[in-house]
């Protein structure tokens, strides 16, 4: 007889998964945009900083630019990953019951797909040649 | 069977119960932050589009983004970005299993707020400076 008192099953434990059958991939996500976002962030602050009240053709010109745009679409795609999960959990916190709160959970990643699409695709629109 | 009524349970004490400490604060102001930051995305991305969509329409938006009202968004946007950015750093501290203890939470959650706030002075007075 086992010495173990758990009420999971063997195979339960050996898949490791938990209740949600996720494990710990939604934790471990939002650390590893943790990271990214820390690194993207002050990037996207210097862009930011450096686009601030320039006319048109200055702001452009290094829109177009291919590292200042592959590093936007870097803080987007980071960003909105990061966004999402937190929002999640910020959810299933204070939205109890199960209708509404799947509902919340489905809008919260459109929500996060539509805005990571409008801002990819207007980086892209500019960096391709406006 | 008779319907049972579950018993008037005790509940977990909430907010106004706590006396506010600097690690309540932060935390509190940790995920505020990041519901904040969550819905200014809609505005970086109207931003990007009206870049996108051409002059006039870029030269709109930073019209708006640089009236009073547009940078009193922009000041809280960055505000919060800090915050949330330097509170995040704890997390990486506390997921190391480290700083913990009672005086160390207190420090860190202290120095957070002092620490996002220089740098949100410093990121205005590029800004101001650069113009």
């Amino acid at each position: 007889m086992q010495s173990n008192s758990s009420m999971r099953t063997p195979l339960g434990r050996v898949r490791g998964l938990g209740s949600a059958k996720s494990g710990t991939g939604h934790f471990w996500l939002q650390r590893v945009t943790a990271v990214s976002n820390l690194i993207l962030t002050v990037i996207f602050i210097f862009i930011v900083i450096a686009l601030v009240g320039r006319p048109y053709p200055a702001a452009m010109a290094l829109l177009t630019n291919p590292l200042v745009a592959i590093l936007m679409l870097l803080f987007i795609l980071s960003a909105c990953i990061h966004m999402r999960l937190g929002m999640q959990v910020v959810i299933e916190d204070y939205i109890h019951e199960e209708g509404p709160k799947v509902l919340a959970v489905m809008a919260n990643t459109f929500f996060a797909i539509a805005v990571g699409a409008a801002s990819v695709y207007a980086v892209l629109k500019l960096s391709f040649g406006g | 069977m008779a319907e049972v009524k579950p018993a008037a349970r005790p509940l977990s004490p909430h907010l106004q119960i706590y006396r506010w400490s600097w690690t309540m604060a932060t935390s509190i102001a940790h995920r505020v932050t990041g519901t904040g930051l969550y819905l200014g995305t809609v505005l970086i991305a109207a931003w990007l589009v009206a870049a996108a969509s051409g002059p006039a329409a870029f030269d709109t938006a930073q019209w708006i983004a640089g009236s009073i009202p547009g940078r009193l968004v922009l000041f809280l946007y960055s505000f919060s970005l800090m915050l949330h950015m330097v509170g995040g750093l704890r997390h990486f501290v506390w997921d190391m299993g480290k700083g913990y203890e009672p005086q160390t939470r207190m420090a860190m959650a202290k120095f957070s707020v002092a620490i996002s706030a220089a740098l949100t002075v410093l990121i205005w007075i590029v800004v101001l400076a650069t113009r």
